[in-house]
């Protein structure tokens, strides 16, 4: 089984922890002027998302995960699966309901996302930084109110509730940014 | 430096400079000394090694009768490059003639305070620390309660998970080596006699070793010792070490025959301690790492892809 000695410690390796997958956050070492080396990484969970601390004596291994970043297409839900394509190859693949999290509140279909896939199956994905969505549910848009700085909720079409500014009215096509679930601007669908 | 320097002068120490390059590495088995090779054809040139700390020659200077003394010089050490560490370095080491550890303490703390001024500075036992953060006696716990403590910390050890030396190590990095305030600067004394390397040990129940650390802003900072002046005590350390070294499989590295002769000679009632200066830079213009304080880095491009 491959393995990674601690002086192979960086950002970004994926290592294996009590049967995990994690990526490593941080990589410091810690080395006392009289006394054993050691390398204090926090590593984050790639299926929960929680970050933790460890301290390895230098010299020891770790596991190596298998874990592949790559792009692929959202294509339809059946409401337990979410299935991606491979745009290169047309591979299908399901990815679970656990696996999504909060990112399924902002796919309609076509959008690349960036899928995380440990032995092969998908444990996480993550929207494009911006998504277009149609408005379906809100209050009427105050007209003018361009400056007020209010905001009031509003339902997209993919179910996701977002903080608007006033003026938006219903139907209208808005740009909204999936890392921070905020109102970017109106924008045209094409 | 010019500080330093100004405060040496004004308590009347002496400085002095010693080889950088000596004909034996350190035997400490923490420690891994650059060796250097001469070409082919000098083959009168023996092996040198680049020193990893001035310990041995200032100490030959004080057995020689040299009174107080202070150095500032570069010092070498093989190491994974990372925030807090330089392959070469500017070291700070001083020897007090007459001072006990404590002494010292009151020294290095008015050295620090002289380029730090905003320092908080507290003491502690290195027992009142375990004690307080975690809830047993350094000096007398099992080395299973040890072993477990650390692995509660997030540690993995491996084999060397009941190693005392390591388990120390790693249960004093885990209560310091982190984010602190940067004003806090603690001086912790008084460690486990595994942990000595060449302070004294008082002999006491439980005996302490007579060694101290200065902790600043979660960063180890200097390290001294009330120094161990008898030769057959210094014999037997080398002795133990030479032991550490094989059980680590490290190479073998022969004593400084001529440190041994300075001790055998007589050397005074001293201490001294090292002082990374770099790092105390670091902290005097708030930067985050080494790497910031410094115009150089020779290695790194190399270093990157290794």
């Amino acid at each position: 089984m491959a393995s990674y000695s601690t002086n192979q410690f960086k950002m970004g390796l994926k290592i294996m922890l009590d049967g995990d997958p994690y990526t490593i956050v941080e990589n410091d070492i810690v080395k006392p002027g009289k006394g054993q080396a050691f390398n204090r990484i926090k590593v984050r969970n790639l299926k929960s998302g929680r970050v933790i601390e460890k301290t390895y004596k230098s010299g020891e291994s770790v596991e190596a995960a298998d874990v592949v970043e790559t792009n692929m297409e959202y294509s339809y839900s059946d409401g337990d699966s979410w299935t991606f394509m491979n745009p290169e190859t047309f591979e299908q693949m399901s990815a679970s309901k656990a696996a999504m999290g909060d990112t399924t509140k902002w796919l309609k279909g076509q959008e690349t996302c960036m899928v995380t896939l440990w032995n092969g199956e998908p444990i996480s994905v993550v929207a494009p930084n911006f998504a277009i969505l149609t408005i379906t549910e809100t209050d009427p848009g105050v007209r003018g109110d361009t400056a007020s700085g209010g905001t009031k909720p509003a339902t997209m079409e993919t179910g996701a509730v977002v903080k608007v500014p006033l003026f938006i009215e219903q139907g209208d096509v808005l740009k909204i940014d999936t890392r921070t679930g905020e109102y970017v601007s109106r924008a045209k669908e094409d | 430096m010019r500080q330093i320097r100004d405060y040496f002068a004004a308590e009347d120490v002496l400085e002095v400079e010693t080889p950088l390059l000596m004909p034996s590495g350190s035997q400490d088995p923490a420690l891994t000394s650059f060796a250097t090779s001469a070409p082919a054809e000098a083959n009168h040139w023996p092996r040198g090694y680049l020193q990893t700390s001035p310990e041995f020659a200032m100490k030959r200077l004080l057995a020689a009768g040299s009174g107080d003394i202070f150095q500032l010089c570069h010092a070498f050490r093989v190491e994974q490059p990372g925030r807090y560490h330089l392959a070469e370095f500017v070291l700070l080491e001083w020897y007090r003639v007459g001072f006990d550890h404590h002494h010292l303490m009151d020294d290095v703390e008015a050295l620090v305070l002289a380029l730090l001024p905003s320092l908080h500075f507290e003491r502690k036992t290195y027992a009142e620390l375990f004690q307080g953060e975690y809830g047993f006696d350094p000096h007398t716990a099992s080395t299973i309660r040890l072993s477990e403590t650390a692995a509660a910390t997030g540690a993995e050890l491996g084999v060397a998970s009941d190693d005392r030396v390591v388990l120390f190590d790693v249960l004093f990095a885990q209560l310091f080596l982190r984010d602190r305030p940067a004003t806090d600067a603690l001086f912790v004394y008084d460690f486990p006699v595994e942990q000595c390397a060449y302070a004294r040990i008082a002999p006491g129940s439980p005996p302490v070793a007579q060694r101290f650390e200065l902790i600043i802003g979660g960063v180890e900072i200097a390290n001294g010792y009330f120094e161990v002046t008898d030769y057959e005590e210094q014999l037997e350390r080398h002795r133990r070490e030479g032991i550490r070294r094989q059980q680590l499989k490290l190479p073998e590295m022969e004593s400084d025959p001529l440190f041994l002769a300075a001790l055998d000679a007589g050397m005074p009632s001293c201490s001294g301690v090292a002082l990374g200066v770099d790092r105390l830079v670091m902290l005097c213009t708030g930067q985050q790492s080494l790497n910031q304080c410094t115009s150089f880095d020779p290695f790194g491009a190399a270093l990157e892809h290794c």
